[in-house]
């Protein structure tokens, strides 16, 4: 019996599997999987009912690395194969990785429709902005006039904003973190397993390859503070090193306020509400240079999960007829005897 | 039909064939379904064809929005839904353009005289009204303004003068049943039931059809029209009842998961003409069967192959194009070795085609339409009937072997009806499955050693833990392996594996004829009927021929190749452009020839059996 899960509480080493981990020196894929790795453990939760599904793409080699049930499906359908194991096994802690070419270019379909279906896992999208595993090509989130070798002379796509996508789509949990950022990316993951129903994470994650820096100016030491807004429920929107400056929300919009400049004080600072769809919609589309990023919660509004609906009304159709009978079935409407 | 006696002593027949036809919303399916069951309750064997356009409301009085539903029923047994009718049915003068070619002279027309206005005659393309210049001389015609007499029938019921009018599909109905002596109670039933919740539309239906009724059994007719009596078939003593294909998929689906003791995840999307197996299924989740209607094609297959890992059984359904949307899917399913079973019913193709027609076209596709060398099992029901029970044998094979099934259903199978002796379930065998527990020497593709099928462990499972992907697997532990040797290894595993279904399959019979001579007739799925007709009648009428039917397609039945052998012609008939004909002789390098219609019809026996008489190079005598 030595391979079960031991009784004891489990450690990071229980959820690291035998496989050589194979992304290139450097990617911020290593400290998202270390981060997963750690915070397992501190939710308690068990390698046997715990499952990866991943699309294709360097993130989607996630699965091979975790200590648990793992699938690495075909590119971009992440979001159909985990549907369809939650609908298998509701009791199975489903955590879906995906990329922004694997989630938003061929699988943007799936992504909208597991997100406004509310299927309750937490679902991962490494945002590097650039296609790694083809070997640098423009990704969906690529900025305009981003140069590769697909775009010689720069991209001319508009690139999409994950989390405004994510909440269009309806979800009703949506954050962002970063990869090297782990203590509070790790508490992300915990916010986001606690949630029930499609937890969305936006992970902005460093392609040292094919597109380092990308996050530097919002992710750099020197700029962090400045560039980063962390938000918590009830809590003023204030960032900056001193935490003096602040959003002001009015009538749509956003104006970015210092604390004691013009008569400014804390009571003119927007407090964040994580309930409030349309404030989420504002702060998820605020970018560098002009705003600081937005990280954490913006938005979470639990509903009932699609599996849980789904299976509730095979449980009413249970109640209603009792357990199907076949004979019964293959004898209803007309029939007649030959003799 | 032959000359009638008088009306009330009813002339007996052996076999009748009836089509009614009209615009698409003039109800002729519904009334063409009432029929049947009308009939099959009578106690007739039949077979029936429905033939409708894909446009839900084609523009009234075309050509193209022409609906149309042929039964076949007799004294004996019915193998196809016959070849030419006895009796056309005709509401409109598109409906009479559209069918009359298809009409021997000397049969009966029905017309509703109504219907028969310049207007309608110019949409059907008639330079001059049919009823007045002599095209229908060669017939015998029962002309009637339906219209009239329906809303007449139906006037207590103050309904709208539209639908008064819409009564005349059941008015007719009432006529034919009194033709051929057929109770009415089932649809009288049946009529109460479907305007429950408007009574005065029910009472009117009702009204309509006795009215109909009546009129044939008062109305002074045309001579040379009188009643006729069909008696009852000599069925297989049993109870019966009357299946489409598409029920019978649906129902076997939910057998095969109480025989397995096992949840279905029922992962589709809508595409004609499959979307009603889904309509069938969602009512059944008190039998343990989850249905899920996904955003495409695509996501239909893999909501299925992921319930598979989870541990239920994963089924989809489709059709052509969705077969080929879902190809990399199966592909996956094949690498990572779980059960799957997709239910292809297949219509007129490439691309979109003609959705609502029926052809064999997807054989190719089923069996190689992958990337990489994927092999897997593919089953064809061969009647309405049959895919309830290939339904099971396809989660058997599936779970038994860890493979996606395809099974290969069509339009003229999924829409027609037969009546079919209903199994208990208790005689039905059980499907075996054993989940994985044992995590001493565990990895995903131990396999046993005789099927080569690997080890179905499923999350939740203490210490099995593992992962699967579609890179390809290390033979002796199931990881990523890049190896060139162990590449080869596992493309030899997983097709033997496949071949080794051959194993567990019935082997080849004959279908009528010796299993030897001079000519095999050799056809595949919905063609059963109708190739089986043809062999026999010619048979009958001397001919050296043989009949073989292939329901299992791969692996094909060991002993088929030496069957094959004791004939010196092969002839292969198929609805496409010739694939059976093309696997048999790449497979067994067979001296096969095709016999092949690519009209989204089925063949007629006529057909067919000129097809034999030309391969046996005999003159051709047959009739039509």
């Amino acid at each position: 019996m030595a391979p079960l899960d031991p009784p004891t509480p489990l450690t990071r080493k229980d959820f690291v599997s035998d496989q050589e981990v194979r992304w290139c020196p450097g990617c911020g894929d290593y400290a998202i999987l270390a981060t997963m790795q750690r915070t397992l453990p501190e939710l308690g939760a068990s390698r046997h009912n715990t499952v990866f599904v991943s699309g294709i793409g360097c993130s989607s080699r996630f699965p091979y690395y975790m200590n648990t049930y793992g699938v690495h499906t075909i590119h971009g359908r992440a979001p159909a194969f985990a549907t369809g194991i939650k609908l298998a096994n509701p009791e199975l802690d489903v955590w879906l990785v995906t990329g922004d070419g694997d989630g938003f270019s061929i699988g943007g379909n799936h992504l909208l429709h597991i997100l406004r279906r509310n299927v309750d896992l937490q679902l991962l999208l490494f945002n590097n902005r650039i296609y790694g595993l083809t070997k640098g090509q423009y990704s969906p989130t690529s900025l305009v006039g981003r140069r590769t070798p697909s775009t010689p002379m720069g991209s001319v796509d508009m690139p999409i904003n994950p989390t405004v996508f994510a909440l269009g789509a309806n979800a009703r949990f949506v954050s962002r973190g970063v990869d090297t950022m782990t203590k509070p990316l790790g508490e992300l993951f915990k916010r986001a397993h606690a949630h029930r129903g499609t937890s969305f994470v936006e992970i902005l994650q460093n392609c040292p390859v094919f597109n380092d820096g990308e996050w530097d100016s919002v992710t750099a030491r020197e700029v962090a503070s400045d560039m980063q807004l962390w938000l918590e429920h009830g809590q003023p929107l204030l960032f900056g090193a001193d935490r003096k400056r602040g959003l002001r929300v009015r009538e749509g919009n956003v104006e970015i306020v210092t604390l004691g400049e013009h008569g400014i004080t804390l009571d003119d600072v927007t407090v964040h509400d994580e309930t409030n769809r349309t404030l989420a919609f504002l702060l998820a589309q605020l970018l560098p240079p002009a705003y600081p990023m937005a990280f954490g919660v913006l938005f979470c509004s639990p509903a009932e999960s699609f599996e849980s609906a789904v299976h509730d009304q095979n449980h009413k159709a249970l109640q209603v007829h009792g357990s199907g009978d076949i004979d019964a079935l293959l004898r209803s409407g007309h029939t007649w005897s030959a003799t | 039909m032959d000359t009638p006696v008088s009306k009330d002593a009813r002339q007996t027949l052996d076999s009748v064939v009836i089509r009614f036809a009209g615009d698409s919303g003039d109800g002729m399916q519904l009334v063409g379904s009432q029929f049947t069951e009308t009939t099959a309750v009578a106690g007739n064997d039949l077979a029936t064809f429905p033939d409708f356009p894909a446009e839900i409301r084609a523009p009234a009085g075309t050509t193209f929005g022409v609906s149309g539903f042929q039964i076949h029923f007799a004294s004996h047994d019915v193998l196809t839904p016959g070849d030419a009718p006895d009796v056309l049915v005709a509401m409109n003068p598109a409906a009479l353009k559209v069918n009359l070619g298809d009409l021997p002279a000397g049969r009966l027309i029905i017309l509703n005289t109504d219907a028969f206005t310049p207007g309608n005659l110019r949409k059907a393309g008639y330079s001059s009204n049919p009823l007045e210049d002599g095209t229908l001389d060669r017939y015998r015609l029962l002309p009637i303004d339906i219209s009239k007499h329906a809303t007449a029938a139906v006037a207590e019921f103050n309904l709208g003068n539209k639908e008064a009018v819409r009564t005349k599909n059941v008015w007719t109905l009432g006529l034919l049943y009194w033709l051929f002596g057929r109770d009415r109670s089932s649809t009288v039933t049946w009529l109460e039931r479907k305007f429950a919740k408007t009574p005065a539309l029910g009472h009117a239906n009702v009204s309509a059809l006795n009215a109909g009724h009546i009129y044939g059994e008062t109305a002074e007719l045309p001579a040379g029209i009188a009643a006729y009596s069909i008696p009852k078939a000599k069925l297989a003593p049993g109870l019966y009842r009357n299946i489409t294909g598409n029920e019978a998929l649906a129902w076997g689906l939910a057998a095969a998961g109480k025989l397995a003791k096992k949840s279905i995840m029922f992962g589709s999307y809508p595409i004609t003409p499959a979307s009603s197996v889904l309509h069938a299924l969602a009512p059944l989740k008190h039998f343990g069967i989850t249905t899920f209607q996904a955003e495409d094609e695509i996501s239909a297959v893999c909501s299925a192959i992921g319930a598979s890992f989870a541990g239920s059984i994963g089924v989809t359904s489709t059709s052509g194009p969705g077969m080929a949307l879902k190809g990399e899917a199966i592909g996956y399913a094949i690498m990572t070795e779980l059960p799957l079973v997709i239910l292809d019913v297949q219509r007129a193709g490439p691309s979109t085609g003609m959705p609502t027609k029926t052809e064999q076209s997807d054989l190719f596709q089923a069996v190689w339409g992958r990337n990489g060398d994927a092999p897997l099992c593919v089953l064809a029901p061969d009647s309405p009937g049959d895919c309830f029970y290939m339904a099971i044998e396809a989660v058997r094979i599936a779970t038994q072997f860890m493979t996606p099934v395809i099974l290969l259903s069509d339009g003229y199978i999924a829409n027609g009806a037969e009546p079919w002796v209903v199994p208990k379930f208790a005689d039905l065998p059980p499907i075996s499955i054993e989940h994985r527990t044992d995590p001493t020497g565990f990895h995903p593709y131990v396999r046993d050693p005789s099927t080569l099928s690997r080890v179905w462990a499923t999350p939740g499972t203490p210490g099995l833990e593992h992962r699967l992907g579609g890179l390809e697997k290390d033979y002796a532990s199931g990881n990523i392996s890049y190896d060139p040797d162990n590449h080869h290894k596992m493309t030899l595993v997983r097709a033997q594996k496949i071949a080794n279904i051959a194993n567990v399959i019935p082997p080849q019979d004959v279908s009528e004829g010796p299993s030897t001579g001079t000519l095999a007739v050799v056809s595949w799925g919905s063609t059963y009927g109708s190739v089986k007709e043809a062999v026999r009648r010619q048979r009958l009428a001397g001919a050296d021929v043989s009949h073989i039917h292939i329901r299992y397609l791969w692996p094909l039945p060991t002993n088929l190749a030496d069957l094959l052998r004791g004939f010196e012609k092969i002839l292969v008939p198929e609805l496409n452009n010739g694939q059976l004909v093309r696997l048999l002789r790449a497979e067994h390098l067979l001296p096969a020839q095709p016999l092949t219609k690519v009209a989204g019809q089925p063949f007629r026996v006529a057909e067919v059996e000129a097809g034999i008489r030309a391969a046996l190079g005999m003159k051709d005598t047959t009739e039509n």
